[in-house]
């Protein structure tokens, strides 16, 4: 039993894709599907749902890090064997959510999973994520798994969530507020359209391994990648390279994914951009790109302080001056970006104009602004 | 136990939220002291979170630039990953990724998740995300040796297959749907789930010039995010009436249900304004209240779902639902980030979702035969333009699929359009004008 190495394909299975979700299903969940008539916020992190049949189901949704141990996998299978008949679920924000089908199960529940720590002493399911208020960051791999990174994911997260902790678990915002971050321009976790998106950018051309960039890229596909045409194909010392031309670089990092001869990550060069602004429900308003608020902060493990420190101000300032209802992005259009600078303090600089494809969309073409 | 000092990561098991540093220790202690007949280094949390240090220390990823890892038969799934400084640490010299498609919105039975960890623990490192951005379950670090006795296991004894990665169709991915919300226009779980198997080959054998992502989102909330993050998004809408139980909004008015579901709760905003919280926020002022009813001139509503969600229990979507189709949606690499464009305004979404599927087959002709290599659809549509694009699709312009008309003249005609065609005799030009 089991893969044979020297007949690979004998009963191999394929293209049989996931299991199906209508086995993982919960029962209260099954009966009910479709037929869910309303929803209401009892607490921080507890909801219940109210079916058609009158059936309520009261979820508890408790934040992660989307880095998770086997280990952790199988303490959240104790706990959904205790309480939820052997059924829990993720969300796409990777907080988890356990379901019962009984208010009087809610109280245990919540009660097991408060005093669960891990051995450095953080809460290893922290309860909240709901409503107005903070949920859990979408982040990228970082460090941790990915060739690419300008800098870490899970440690700024970590970091930016550890001073942040209170909003997680309160509602007191105007509206919902997103953060989302992506370890490098390649965005695997999509950030530009959140309230608050951390980045990692680049602002060093790359390096050329000349030695080894024959052999390690294909010099037409490097040639191709760079949207500026800041790359030409060259011979140094008899072998065949490229050259970049630094001026019109823009450390996309895309020259990087096609060549690996050329990288461009370093201490000094990478570091954090922030984003605001952006949205992605229809909610009042149309979907938006978050804008550049601030264009460079240094990478500073463990703790990230000036980026905790940005994200902080942003998020409280928006906190004190937004209407009910205002997501970031509405509320920094309605008092202005000049009144979102000024309030927020944060410097403004010529890098935060946009001089890429267009550009000129964004700049101000009226006399309508505020002294 | 490390073999290092590892000061930067003891930082980050301090403070409150839940330490991914931890959680990886515990892993590590757990493959210490297990009998497990482990069959990928016994060492391999800790060097991964040796390496880490470093990495945070040198303020550089110390991760190869690719490296092909894959299972026989598929060009997706399996992402190969190796360490730049394998003698230092042995256990992550291969570090591969497999990517495990998630079953739709994330429900799971525990015997199903203790068998993957069972299974993750002796040939991989025990280490996972739940879940990639994507959507998939993702099994972070095994060997090389180790991919094929996963990929037998996963579809042997889990039933499981991988997910898509490179230039594949990558996993779909959809909202709760259904399952536990009352916003959810169709149901979103079978819809992935029927893509997903209905294109399993595009899923795991690369045939495209770049990836393609879909996502389902059961209404204008958008809670997987597909208009900003997937090539071909499929938002949940509805055509005809909001319905509306006017004692509930009454009850809303009075005090006696919480507005938005309670979701304000955390700060005292004062009793709940009807006019001010929602009928002077509706983006097309299609709603009057008169202190004792609500109307709605639906016909002028644009379903941005305020109103709905504000005052859950008074306010239903309407009974005849579908989708909107968008298409194009992408992060800023390369011509900058693009949302996506609505192209079908209205689309039932019922099995076996056979014009879906029409459409976006006629889509994935055009791509293969016009995109450039690693162009994604957006790019695509921006640089042939939309109205090629519909000619693809087969779709007559609507005004609902622009925000405003174009502000320049430079209209592309069709020869065929216009009288006498462009052929012209400059002979007879001259005959009527001197040079």
């Amino acid at each position: 039993m089991g893969y044979d190495a020297k007949n690979p394909m004998k009963d191999r299975i394929t293209d049989i894709g996931p299991r199906d979700y209508k086995e993982f299903l919960p029962p209260v969940i099954k009966r009910n599907f479709g037929k869910w008539l309303y929803h209401e916020i009892l607490e921080p992190g507890v909801l219940v749902h109210v079916s058609e049949s009158g059936e309520k189901v009261f979820t508890l949704r408790v934040g992660a890090a989307r880095v998770m141990s086997a280990t952790h996998i199988r303490e959240i299978c104790e706990i959904a064997d205790k309480h939820c008949d052997g059924y829990v679920r993720w969300t796409t924000r990777n907080n988890i959510e356990f379901m019962v089908d009984d208010e009087a199960k809610v109280k245990p529940l919540m009660e097991d999973l408060e005093k669960r720590k891990f051995a450095g002493g953080s809460l290893k399911f922290p309860r909240g994520g709901t409503g107005a208020g903070l949920t859990n960051i979408v982040h990228t791999q970082g460090y941790l798994h990915c060739h690419t990174a300008a800098i870490d994911a899970s440690g700024v997260v970590k970091a930016v969530m550890d001073e942040l902790y209170e909003d997680f678990g309160k509602m007191r915002l105007p509206a919902h507020v997103r953060i989302s971050l992506a370890c490098c321009l390649n965005m695997c976790g999509a950030v530009h359209c959140s309230d608050i998106a951390i980045l990692g950018v680049h602002r060093k051309p790359p390096m050329v391994d000349h030695d080894n960039l024959a052999n390690m890229c294909e010099i037409p596909l490097a040639v191709a990648s760079c949207p500026t045409g800041a790359i030409k194909a060259t011979t140094v010392d008899d072998k065949k390279s490229v050259v970049v031309n630094n001026d019109k670089c823009m450390y996309c990092g895309n020259c990087f994914t096609m060549c690996p001869a050329m990288p461009l990550a370093d201490a000094e060069g990478s570091g954090v951009a922030i984003l605001v602004g952006g949205k992605l429900s229809n909610r009042i308003t149309a979907p938006m790109f978050s804008k550049v608020v601030v264009p460079f902060l240094p990478n500073e493990a463990p703790r990230w302080p000036q980026t905790v420190e940005a994200v902080k101000k942003i998020l409280n300032t928006y906190a004190k001056d937004a209407k009910k209802y205002e997501r970031l992005g509405d509320w920094a259009a309605r008092i202005g970006w000049e009144r979102f600078f000024e309030k927020t303090d944060l410097p403004f600089t010529e890098h935060l104009i946009d001089d890429y494809r267009f550009a000129y969309t964004t700049w101000r073409t009226s006399t309508q602004f505020k002294f | 136990m490390a073999k290092r000092k590892t000061p930067i990561l003891d930082e980050l098991e301090k403070g409150k939220w839940p330490s991914f540093v931890s959680d990886i220790r515990q892993e590590a202690e757990w493959r210490n002291k297990t009998d497990v007949d482990l069959q990928t280094p016994k060492e391999v949390c800790d060097d991964l979170l040796d390496l880490l240090e470093l990495s945070l220390k040198d303020q550089e990823c110390h991760w190869k630039h690719g490296g092909v890892a894959g299972v026989f038969g598929y060009g997706g799934g399996v992402i190969g990953r190796y360490s730049d400084r394998p003698e230092e640490f042995p256990a992550v010299k291969d570090f591969h990724t497999l990517r495990v498609n998630q079953p739709s919105s994330y429900f799971y039975k525990t015997d199903f998740l203790r068998q993957m960890c069972e299974l993750w623990e002796r040939r991989g490192s025990g280490i996972t995300n739940m879940h990639g951005s994507t959507g998939d379950i993702i099994l972070l670090g095994t060997t090389t040796p180790q991919l094929e006795e996963i990929f037998w296991e996963l579809t042997h004894n889990l039933k499981q297959d991988l997910g898509g990665s490179g230039s594949n169709l990558r996993s779909p991915n959809c909202c709760i749907g259904k399952s536990r919300c009352e916003f959810a226009c169709y149901d979103t779980q079978e819809a992935c789930r029927n893509f997903t198997m209905e294109y399993q080959d595009e899923l795991h054998r690369p045939s495209f010039g770049y990836k393609f992502k879909m996502k389902f989102d059961g209404c204008p909330n958008g809670c997987v995010a597909s208009i900003a993050r997937s090539d071909m998004s499929v938002i949940g809408t509805w055509k005809d009436d909001i319905r509306i139980d006017q004692e509930a909004v009454r009850a809303y008015v009075g005090g006696e249900f919480k507005p938005d579901g309670g979701a304000h709760a955390g700060r005292d905003w004062g009793p709940f304004d009807i006019v001010k919280e929602v009928i002077d926020l509706c983006p097309t002022r299609c709603m009057g209240w008169n202190g004792n009813k609500l109307g709605i001139n639906n016909r002028e509503c644009n379903r941005c779902m305020h109103c709905i969600n504000t005052m859950p229990r008074a306010l239903r979507i309407g009974t005849e639902t579908g989708a909107s189709i968008l298409f194009g949606a992408k992060a800023p690499i390369l011509e900058g980030a693009q949302l996506s464009t609505l192209t079908i305004p209205f689309m039932p979404m019922e099995e076996p979702f056979s014009e879906l599927k029409e459409l976006i087959e006629k889509i994935w002709d055009w791509w293969s035969e016009e995109g450039r290599s690693r162009e994604r659809l957006g790019e695509l549509m921006q640089r042939k333009g939309f109205a090629k694009f519909l000619e693809v699709c087969e779709v007559k312009a609507d005004p609902r699929m622009i925000k405003e008309p174009r502000s320049n003249p430079y209209i592309f005609w069709k020869e065929a359009d216009i009288p006498g065609g462009w052929e012209r005799d400059i002979k007879d030009f001259r005959k009527r004008h001197q040079k």
